[in-house]
């Protein structure tokens, strides 16, 4: 009642003492958001590439106030935005220092970015002491709210313990028998994160599981002979691999002629974006997610409708997983700036006070300030174009949302990707405040 | 059993695609006393070039055989371009100066090759693929061994590296030109006093050496999704290869390749988790016995 009175009532004042303008000049020309993501390296043609043609796509469609509800306000709360984008290759270290030329120098408002678990981790404690509101869009590891809190810094996709849940519970679900697994995963956090997880998770719900050989080639390495002899040689029911980009498609290329997958059935955690590449060399009957419900796992939805056509205008192609990713990032703190705007308005002092008048409207129509547009994103629940996000775990600074799996099969030269499951956002990730791989340990439990 | 034969065969294959790679660095260091680091990046030009030209080929509609003349085509054009021209146009002006002002001036060269390769070809991965998902790498049909799948296109690798490793040896002992560098490897200067053009022998090991270095790309092009940074990961392994053999050592870089072949496929087949610490512990120890490597000839000290 109170919020619709007052605002009303700013806002017929406003118009009548002619104070608009001046409320106006308060606001800033545009907001800035730094946004950082792989250019160039190994990471940049599946993931880095496509999440900065998002972001762009995104923010002018915003600017041009052509998003659907509820983003159809232009830019955040009506001020356009600004993209500062950013190279996140050259390792943590020199991120650091970008990242503070970032916030120092550019003076950016926001800071949206960062697909590596390692540049992830390095981040945030500098995020906190620079004071700035930091969202990951992509990266992975569980650890970053796990082992630390804080108040700056949001991630606002899932993290890959929910890709290891839903993975071992589809599996199951489809091929019960399933027993002996084996693994192919980079050498590096993202890598020994998946497999542990997933070969954890596993054994969890199949007690008499096998384990084959668990490979970790290095990030990179492009000649897998050997390792492909070792899981052909293991026997495995199902292989599990997290690799990526150019790793999976050598790795691909080299284990189709050498028959593996005529043997094991294959697993990719994050298989969604290479699929349309590699007609003729993924087999029937590969098991592909997206890390999360996004691309061909999205369901269908007018913002669903409006990232996918926004996308393929500006690339020429639909979008895959982390253009999805990048939407969640830059929806959640429009939905979150937004939001802090409505309660700030909401709870300005009503007109019946007479008193600094002019004061109390300035104040209530000044952008949020960091402050407000953290209250306003904890524990936030908003609608993405993969469905609803909830910032439900790290006291409010990690989302989670559900998680589809799907099935490969080639038809006509076309990769699709079929029998497709989801799985609510709870059952397969952890409660608050319980740390993932101990969750998994004690057979999922719903409390602490 | 069939697992030791296994180890063999991967190792045996794995250390023929590092031979290829590893011995044109080698060379350039025996010769010209030259650690290319920029090595790499014209490997990964090979493995570029071997991809546009295979791709073209394959979207012409022309037999699916002919690809393989596109990956020669690509070592051939990658080595005797940029083989000369980076000789020419910048390392002849450097001779004479520091070993480690030639380090880092191919590391600048290294770096702006792999900026030149992105111009080029963006940062997409790519792979060679026919109209109905055919890759030169299955072509060639398969072969069994200890109940496992290998395509005959490893037996290629492996033939390559034989014939090029004993081509060179007997271009370097027994034929005339080859004697005369090995005067060149032994003292530059008095070889030039003698009347050797020094300047020809450089001219042309760079040029060799770059040509290996694209038969290793583009060989290796087939196989996997070719991507920036290639050329990084590749140069590592190259090294490790010729230190355990001994810089500049022919016999050391096929030993060194050999070791670290073997030894990578024993720890993938036995124990995984050390594979990615296997090479280079072997690499220390090798270095802690023979500080300058395996075959490392004794060092003549100049005043």
């Amino acid at each position: 009642m109170k919020t619709f009175a007052t605002r009303a009532l700013l806002g017929a004042l406003a118009l009548g003492l002619g104070l608009a303008p001046a409320a106006q000049a308060q606001q800033k020309d545009s907001i800035k958001i730094g946004f950082v993501t792989f250019l160039s390296g190994q990471a940049a043609g599946p993931f880095g590439v496509p999440a900065r043609l998002a972001a762009e796509a995104i923010v002018e469609s915003l600017n041009a106030g052509k998003a659907p509800a509820p983003y159809q306000i232009k830019g955040f709360g009506g001020t356009p935005l600004e993209l500062v984008v950013i190279d996140e290759a050259g390792g943590a270290t020199k991120q650091v220092s970008e990242y503070r030329t970032l916030v120092q120098r550019q003076g950016v408002d926001f800071v949206i970015g960062y697909i590596g678990s390692g540049d992830c981790l390095a981040i945030a404690p500098v995020a906190e002491e620079l004071q700035k509101i930091t969202v990951f869009f992509d990266c992975g590891t569980p650890r970053i709210f796990e082992e630390a809190s804080y108040k700056y810094v949001f991630r606002t996709r899932a993290h890959a313990t929910m890709d290891a849940v839903a993975a071992s519970l589809y599996l199951l679900d489809n091929r019960p028998a399933a027993k002996r697994i084996s693994g192919i995963n980079q050498n590096y956090a993202w890598g020994q994160d998946s497999w542990a997880d997933f070969e954890t998770t596993f054994k969890v719900m199949k007690p008499e599981a096998e384990i084959g050989t668990s490979q970790m080639p290095k990030f990179g390495a492009g000649q897998y002979g050997a390792e492909i002899s070792a899981l052909i040689n293991s026997n495995a029911d199902v292989i599990h691999s997290s690799l990526w980009g150019g790793d999976l498609e050598a790795f691909m290329l080299q284990a189709t002629p050498r028959d593996l997958f005529k043997k094991s059935q294959l697993i990719l955690i994050a298989g969604e974006p290479n699929l349309h590449r590699m007609v003729g060399n993924v087999p029937d009957g590969t098991i592909v997610g997206a890390r999360g419900p996004h691309a061909v796992f999205a369901p269908p939805s007018a913002l669903n409708t409006w990232l996918r056509d926004t996308y393929k205008a500006k690339a020429g192609v639909v979008p895959n997983y982390p253009a999805y990713s990048v939407a969640q990032a830059i929806l959640g703190v429009k939905a979150a700036y937004e939001k802090a705007i409505q309660k700030k308005i909401g709870s300005a002092i009503p007109m019946g006070a007479a008193k600094n008048v002019k004061e109390e409207m300035q104040k209530a129509y000044a952008p949020p300030t960091d402050e407000e547009v953290i209250a306003a994103l904890e524990f936030l629940s908003f609608d993405t174009p993969s469905g609803k996000v909830s910032m439900s775990l790290g006291k409010g600074h990690q989302a989670i949302q559900g998680t589809a799996y799907g099935t490969t099969r080639t038809e006509n030269g076309v990769v699709k990707v079929g029998n497709i499951k989801y799985y609510p956002a709870e059952r397969i990730n952890p409660p608050e405040g319980v740390p993932s791989l101990e969750w998994i340990k004690s057979g999922f439990k719903k409390t602490k | 059993m069939s697992q030791f034969v296994a180890v063999l065969v991967d190792g045996i294959v794995y250390s023929s695609w590092l031979f290829i790679i590893a011995v044109g660095l080698t060379l350039i260091y025996g010769v010209m006393k030259i650690l290319n680091i920029a090595h790499g990046s014209l490997y990964a030009l090979g493995a570029f070039a071997a991809v546009s030209l295979s791709t073209w080929w394959f979207a012409q509609g022309y037999p699916p055989m002919g690809s393989f003349a596109m990956l020669g085509l690509a070592a051939v054009l990658v080595g005797l371009v940029s083989g000369p021209v980076i000789e020419r146009g910048l390392l002849r002006f450097l001779y004479g100066k520091d070993e480690v002002v030639l380090v880092l001036v191919t590391y600048a060269l290294f770096l702006i090759l792999e900026d030149f390769i992105k111009l080029v070809w963006g940062v997409d991965p790519l792979f060679v693929q026919g109209p109905n998902g055919e890759t030169p790498y299955g072509l060639l049909g398969n072969f069994e061994i200890a109940g496992l799948t290998y395509p005959n296109y490893n037996l290629l690798l492996i033939a390559v590296a034989v014939i090029s490793g004993l081509a060179l040896a007997w271009a370097l002992n027994r034929t005339r030109s080859g004697k005369l560098l090995l005067a060149v490897i032994h003292d530059r200067e008095i070889s030039a006093a003698l009347g050797i053009n020094v300047g020809l022998t450089y001219f042309v090991t760079f040029t060799i050496g770059a040509f290996l270095a694209a038969v290793g790309g583009a060989l290796t092009a087939p196989t996997v999704s070719v991507v920036t940074g290639m050329g990084a990961e590749v140069i590592v392994m190259a090294f490790a290869v010729v230190v355990i053999g001994g810089l500049g050592s022919l016999q050391g870089a096929a030993l060194g390749a050999l070791i670290v072949g073997l030894v990578r496929a024993a720890a993938v087949h036995y124990q995984p988790e050390v594979e990615l610490f296997s090479v280079y512990f072997v690499m220390a120890v090798v270095l802690i016995l023979r500080p300058k490597g395996l075959f490392s000839g004794a060092e003549v000290r100049k005043i």
